[in-house]
């Protein structure tokens, strides 16, 4: 008769084990039909009542998030066999080693149709360039030396360069939390659906915390705490704050979204103009 | 009836500059955009330009968002999520691609390479890709030549090293048709071969009957 220690440990070993199989299946390295998921289903069953510490309740539900994943991927694969578009990988890997290249360069302008686009410069582009170039300050104007007076060199504390401004008075992350915290009260209670006008949620009284709030929520957006959903036609920009930080954004791809956090914007905003 | 037609003329000539000259990075426009530009009625002024696109063999390339064609008529918010594109109706024959700078072996691996990932349900591992075009080409092209692709947009590359198609390829490539003709060729071929082998069967049968 096996202690119970010993059950909760075969039984997180086989739910690592579950793990490890669907996510060689995501990967694409094994075929999402050789799980059967059934069996995994009743091993987590099997095991579901022993669970009582947090770590192996996230194990368990770690399991069935990838075996919902794994089933996804089934389904993906039966609907892709059922389109005209499926065709059998290896006949298709047989055909394309069989043609050289002189047919294959054949097959392929037969279903290409390239993109057509020009690039030419307009007389109302040079005309902007020629107003740019007129507004331009030459270098040696732009680039004056600054006239710095010789200091003693000396020590500065902390307080001093907060005072300056060079630093800020909390940790960077303590700030963003706290504007995480400040987004998701707002949103409760001035947002709809889970969302507010992006305006309304960086707009402060002052221009200046407006540009800080503006920079913070950036931070709040890149580092996953956040989304935004753009409406273009609209013109309108909403910020949806994220119940818990999502990581797996730093890993993706992403995008940058300019937004002009302009003084004239900011007066717009106050006017109720802009959303 | 008059001003209707000047008011559509306008908006085509619009559409033009919007689709031919690129505005962004990418090529192609997006539908909110043409909407804003154009108004509301701007599938109807597309449908136009494409029409008389139609005699100079260039066509309004649709290309929806996640490659989802709408089953039936697209609605004016799918249409605004999707981009648009002006692409060659036709074909070009093998000697003409020459001719807008690519090179035989890089356009023949570019079509097994899509055709590969096809077949793979849109995904596969570079290794594959790579070994696949190795057999025809020299090693230190295969990756050069994969490389290229993804610069230009036709492929794009995860960091599991797995392969995709990417949005040059959704825009400018028939998937279907190309995997139609790979194995529609093997067809001809063969037609050809038994054809050929009948003539020449018959061929060698005449000297018998004489």
């Amino acid at each position: 008769m096996q202690s119970k220690k010993e059950q909760k440990k075969i039984g997180r070993e086989k739910l690592q084990r579950i793990i490890e199989i669907c996510m060689a299946i995501e990967n694409r390295t094994r075929d999402p039909f050789l799980l059967n998921v059934d069996d995994v289903i009743s091993v987590v069953k099997e095991y579901f009542p022993q669970w009582q510490e947090a770590d192996d309740l996230n194990l368990d539900s770690e399991a069935i998030h990838h075996l919902a994943s794994v089933i996804k991927l089934q389904s993906e694969w039966v609907k892709h066999r059922s389109t005209s578009l499926y065709t059998d990988p290896f006949l298709l890997e047989e055909k394309i080693m069989q043609r050289c290249k002189e047919e294959m360069l054949e097959v392929f302008t037969g279903a290409w149709h390239p993109l057509v686009e020009l690039e030419q410069l307009s007389l109302h582009s040079l005309a902007e360039a020629m107003r740019y170039w007129d507004g331009l300050l030459p270098l040696k104007e732009r680039w004056l030396e600054l006239a710095v007076s010789e200091v003693a060199l000396g020590l500065a504390s902390r307080e001093e360069l907060i005072q300056q401004r060079i630093l800020g008075e909390k940790v960077f992350s303590d700030e963003l939390e706290c504007n995480w915290r400040d987004l998701k009260e707002k949103v409760k209670e001035k947002g709809v659906g889970g969302k507010m006008f992006y305006w309304d949620f960086i707009g402060a009284d002052t221009y200046e915390e407006t540009v800080q709030r503006a920079f913070l929520t950036s931070f709040l957006i890149t580092y996953g705490y956040a989304t935004l959903e753009i409406h273009p036609l609209e013109e309108e920009v909403f910020i949806k704050p994220f119940e818990m930080p999502n990581t797996k954004i730093c890993t993706q791809q992403s995008i940058s979204i300019p937004i002009a956090v302009t003084y004239e914007n900011w007066q717009r905003w106050t006017r109720g103009e802009l959303l | 009836m008059k001003k209707k037609k000047g008011v559509y003329a306008s908006k085509m000539k619009r559409a033009t500059h919007m689709l031919f000259y690129r505005r962004h990075q990418k090529p192609g426009v997006k539908g909110w955009e043409l909407h804003k530009a154009l108004g509301v009625d701007y599938p109807k002024v597309l449908d136009i330009l494409d029409e008389y696109l139609k005699s100079l063999d260039l066509q309004v390339k649709t290309v929806f968002e996640e490659e989802i064609t709408p089953a039936k008529k697209p609605s004016i918010e799918e249409l605004d999520k999707a981009r648009f594109y002006i692409t060659l109706r036709g074909e070009l024959t093998p000697k003409e691609s020459k001719m807008i700078g690519w090179r035989i072996d890089d356009l023949a691996g570019l079509g097994v390479a899509i055709s590969y990932i096809i077949s793979k349900k849109g995904q596969a591992p570079r290794k594959d890709v790579e070994n696949l075009l190795g057999q025809k080409l020299p090693g230190w092209k295969v990756s050069l030549n994969i490389d290229r692709y993804i610069r230009y947009g036709y492929l794009q590359q995860d960091d599991n090293d797995q392969l995709y198609l990417d949005w040059r390829t959704r825009a400018e490539v028939d998937e279907r048709e190309l995997i139609n003709l790979l194995l529609n060729a093997e067809t001809k071929k063969s037609q050809a071969k038994s054809s050929n082998a009948t003539e020449e069967d018959t061929k060698v049968d005449e000297p018998e009957n004489e």
